[in-house]
């Protein structure tokens, strides 16, 4: 039996170093004869290249093109889709895109040749918003639709329901592009090592960026090692964008010989970097004589950018959890990810579900208000239970704890008192949201596609070595993990030890995304560590692999979409109160509550840490976070005195609880949290600022000047 | 241009023969290979680049080395040799402070200049002085309390 819950906290095992400053991140790598890199990008959102002029590059400089890929590599980023370039060829699809990479020694003298390189392009005209891009402004460049992917799900029958209805309101919903910031900005070094390459990447998937890289040079996944370097905040923003550098530099190390340094500044981060996809919901929805919605008819747009990278997935994603928490009789939702020559729209902490839940609850606070009811009445009618159907035909297969979150945040906040006390236009206002977030890889993923393993070794001195492809990126993934296993085994934490992964040393667990790596890969340490328990004794040294097993009984159609998409969620509610100021339409935020079903919390104070980070994230998408297109840069907003992020005098502290409902096939009953967290804080703000300036809101973000736009 | 520029490093007399209008993130991050100061925007917003000049906080992207002949800089390593930086160190680490970490050396810096200020500030203080300092993980609560428990595990400290 464990004498201590395991959710009590641990010091971090990362914290000291880190705040001591001893940890070394990428750009604190120098190597004997190690050259620098600057890229050479486009300068033009889309255009056939006509010629690229360079200066004379002094001795021990160097150009690197895709001429300077060997005999039998392709030109090609192998990402979810491999139709991402890694050096731009003949085309150019949007400002930013890798052309070239310069390469020397001295940095100073890089940047004077980067202003010396004169590329002339004949541009075409080019599209920027999901409109645009759905009209194939310029002509279509993927396709004859301008479209990387259009599917729809149906659950019930809509079309019959619509005929029928009491009422039915129409709505359309929009979020915008959000950068990740993470404060260390996105580098890689690549280096020779014997007859294989070494790739030093802040990166959150180790194993993605060799698969992804490998064939630009024509060798085997195994010829290029990735070695994870201490990653100062990810976000999605280092799942698949670390290739965009780790690619370039494979092919310049390959050609030179030495080491190379590629590390942004904060202007490349930001102006050159992928984003959050920009979406539009379209909502009908119908609603019968006693005001239950009875069917939804839903239409999900996302801007892609000028590749697909992961987009497809992306989209997947928002369109299962298009209708919230909610259990909709009847609904179709059709999703399309739409090309357009902006920088490509990638992971970002949600992966597609924020940009849907956002709308559907927005969208419920519109119908609520035509109904006057207030939405809170509205939503808890309708809160997905154990048992119910989901918009893939699939099941909840858990008991859903929405109703006692909902007591929480109620009790904590006094939203029942200050609705009756706050008039609408008052200025005053307060507002709530509800919304989940489905773990790990959808359907059958993980059984077809990722087949995790963890490896754990005993050593001599009786330490326990966790050899897996996971990342720690700020999140607590090490802390968790390194708990998981000596619970398991009965050891104290400090016996067990998880260095960042080595692709040539660790088990391929999987990449760190979606949730899954505390609910999957911490429930295979947990199986790896009762295994090892068993056989402790046999030898001095032991190693031990478990893969991941699939629980059986939860259907799953990949080409149909039908079946359970997921097989637990986590779940949120959230309250926020705020007062606008009647001039300057500022809004000051003068409450946050929250409560989250996490499942079982592996470490109290990291989920606590999570909640509140996750929560300031989504408030700054909705409030702040404003990023226009830019015809120069590509985005206007770039640099962290441009695009604004939240400081700490933006918000006040928090509340925040849990509910603890543990996960029948997760590590001591944890469920996936990371993300769940960024996916409803938004909704509930823009709910209270909508109340407090009684105006209807369609979109975020929501900075003042759009405040004083909505009320004049 | 080249000009030998003498300054105390972490209690330590020091000198460098360089252009005085190179970066002191520069001049501490390749000349004297100390890596706890981190560049994060470059333009003086975001405060990961923070050490004390003459025990007041600065962003050394904004300063040149130039402008800081005969001062004393004191940085992450030198800070976390002190009793005072330990303290702040080790309540970060307790109070749940440190997620990705990339701005956590800045913030102890922060927290350094905040509490020789003001030893027991309210939380609207601490609030104020990490305002020049972005977290992008935390959303600074955790930051906030673990600063409230230096002061108090380090009373008498500052």
């Amino acid at each position: 039996m464990r004498q201590t819950p395991i959710g009590n906290p641990i010091r971090r095992v990362d914290a000291v170093a880190k705040a001591a400053g001893t940890l070394k991140y990428v750009a604190d790598y120098h190597f004997d004869d190690m050259l620098y890199a600057k890229m050479v990008r486009s300068a033009v959102p889309r255009g056939k290249i006509l010629s690229i002029d360079l200066p004379d590059l002094p001795t021990g400089y160097y150009f690197i093109s895709h001429k300077d890929i060997p005999e039998g590599g392709k030109n090609q980023l192998q990402m979810i889709k491999s139709d991402y370039k890694c050096f731009a060829e003949n085309e150019v699809r949007f400002i930013g895109e890798t052309i070239g990479l310069l390469v020397g020694p001295d940095r100073g003298e890089l940047e004077e040749l980067l202003s010396k390189v004169d590329i002339s392009y004949e541009t075409q005209p080019y599209s920027v918003t999901i409109e645009e891009g759905l009209e194939c402004k310029g002509g279509p460049f993927v396709g004859d639709d301008n479209l990387f992917c259009d599917f729809t799900i149906d659950k019930g029958d809509v079309d019959k329901v619509f005929k029928n209805a009491d009422r039915i309101f129409e709505d359309e919903i929009r979020t915008g592009w959000q950068e990740h910031v993470h404060l260390e900005t996105n580098g890689a070094v690549a280096l020779c090592e014997g007859d294989k390459f070494v790739i030093y990447v802040s990166a959150q998937c180790p194993f993605y960026v060799r698969k992804s890289i490998a064939g630009l040079i024509n060798r085997p996944y195994e010829d290029v090692i990735v070695r994870q370097t201490a990653t100062g905040g990810a976000f999605g923003g280092k799942e698949h964008f670390p290739d965009v550098l780790a690619g370039p530099l494979l092919v310049a190390t390959y050609t030179i010989g030495k080491p190379v340094q590629l590390i942004f500044d904060r202007f490349e981060d930001s102006a050159y970097s992928v984003k959050r996809h920009p979406s539009r919901t379209r909502f009908k929805t119908a609603v019968d004589d006693k005001g239950n919605i009875i069917a939804m008819d839903i239409d999900v747009v996302y801007n892609a950018g000028g590749y697909e990278s992961c987009s497809y997935v992306v989209l997947q994603r928002g369109v299962f959890h298009a209708t919230g928490v909610y259990n909709i009789p009847n609904s179709r939702v059709r999703g399309r990810a739409v090309a357009t020559n902006t920088f490509p729209s990638d992971a970002f902490r949600g992966f597609g579900a924020p940009q849907t839940l956002f709308a559907v609850e927005t969208h419920l606070n519109h119908i609520a208000d035509s109904l006057h009811i207030d939405p809170l009445e509205l939503k808890r009618r309708h809160f997905l239970k154990k048992g119910d159907v989901t918009v893939t035909n699939g099941h909840i297969n858990e008991n859903v704890v929405l109703p006692e979150m909902l007591q929480q945040v109620l009790d904590q906040s006094g939203y029942p008192e200050k609705v009756r006390t706050y008039e609408k236009g008052s200025y005053k206002g307060i507002g709530i949201s509800f919304y989940n977030h489905g773990g790990a890889f959808t359907g059958n993923g993980e059984q077809m596609i990722i087949k995790a393993k963890v490896r754990l070794k005993k050593n001599r001195n009786g330490t326990v070595d966790l050899l897996i492809g996971s990342t720690e990126m700020g999140q607590g993934l090490q802390t968790a993990l390194i708990k998981i296993v000596a619970d398991a085994l009965q050891i104290d934490p400090k016996y067990v030890r998880y260095p960042n992964p080595d692709t040539s040393k660790v088990a391929d667990s999987g990449p760190t995304v979606a949730s899954r790596s505390t609910m999957i890969v911490g429930k295979i340490a947990e199986r790896a560590a009762l295994s090892l328990k068993e056989r402790w004794n046999e030898s001095d040294e032991l190693t031990v692999e478990e893969e991941y097993e699939h629980p059986e009984g939860f259907p799953w159609d990949q080409a149909t979409f039908q079946g359970d998409a997921y097989i637990g969620y986590g779940w949120g509610a959230c309250v926020v109160e705020v007062e606008v100021d009647p001039l300057t339409f500022e809004v000051n935020t003068t409450g946050i509550w929250s409560s989250h079903d996490v499942g079982v919390a592996i470490d109290e104070l990291v989920v606590h840490g999570q909640v509140n980070g996750g929560i300031i994230q989504s408030l700054g998408y909705a409030a702040m976070e404003k990023l226009d297109f830019s015809q120069k840069t590509g985005f206007k907003q770039v640099g962290l005195s441009d695009y604004i992020i939240p400081t700490s005098m933006d918000f006040p502290s928090q509340r925040c609880t849990l509910v603890e409902n543990p996960y029948e096939y997760g590590p001591s009953g944890a469920k996936g949290m990371g993300e769940l967290v960024f996916n409803g804080a938004s909704a509930a703000y823009v709910d209270a600022v909508s109340r407090a300036v009684n105006r209807p809101i369609y979109s975020i973000p929501i900075p003042p000047e759009t405040i004083t736009e909505l009320i004049s | 241009m080249i000009t030998e520029i003498r300054f105390f490093l972490n209690n330590r007399e020091v000198s460098i023969t360089t252009d005085p209008l190179k970066r002191l993130l520069d001049v501490l991050r390749d000349d004297f290979h100390l890596f706890g100061t981190k560049e994060a925007c470059g333009e003086g917003e975001c405060g990961a680049c923070s050490v004390l000049k003459d025990d007041k906080i600065i962003t050394t992207c904004m300063v040149p080395v130039g402008a800081i002949q005969g001062a004393s800089i004191m940085t992450i390593e030198g800070l976390r040799e002190s009793e005072r930086g330990r303290t702040i160190i080790e309540a970060f680490a307790d109070g749940g402070a440190v997620q990705c970490g990339f701005c956590i050396p800045g913030m102890v810096i922060a927290a350094e200049s905040l509490l020789a200020e003001h030893p027991h500030p309210t939380d609207e203080q601490i609030r104020l002085g990490i305002a020049g300092n972005l977290c992008r993980c935390t959303g600074y609560d955790l930051i906030v309390d673990s600063i409230r428990l230096a002061s108090e595990r380090g009373d008498g400290l500052w």
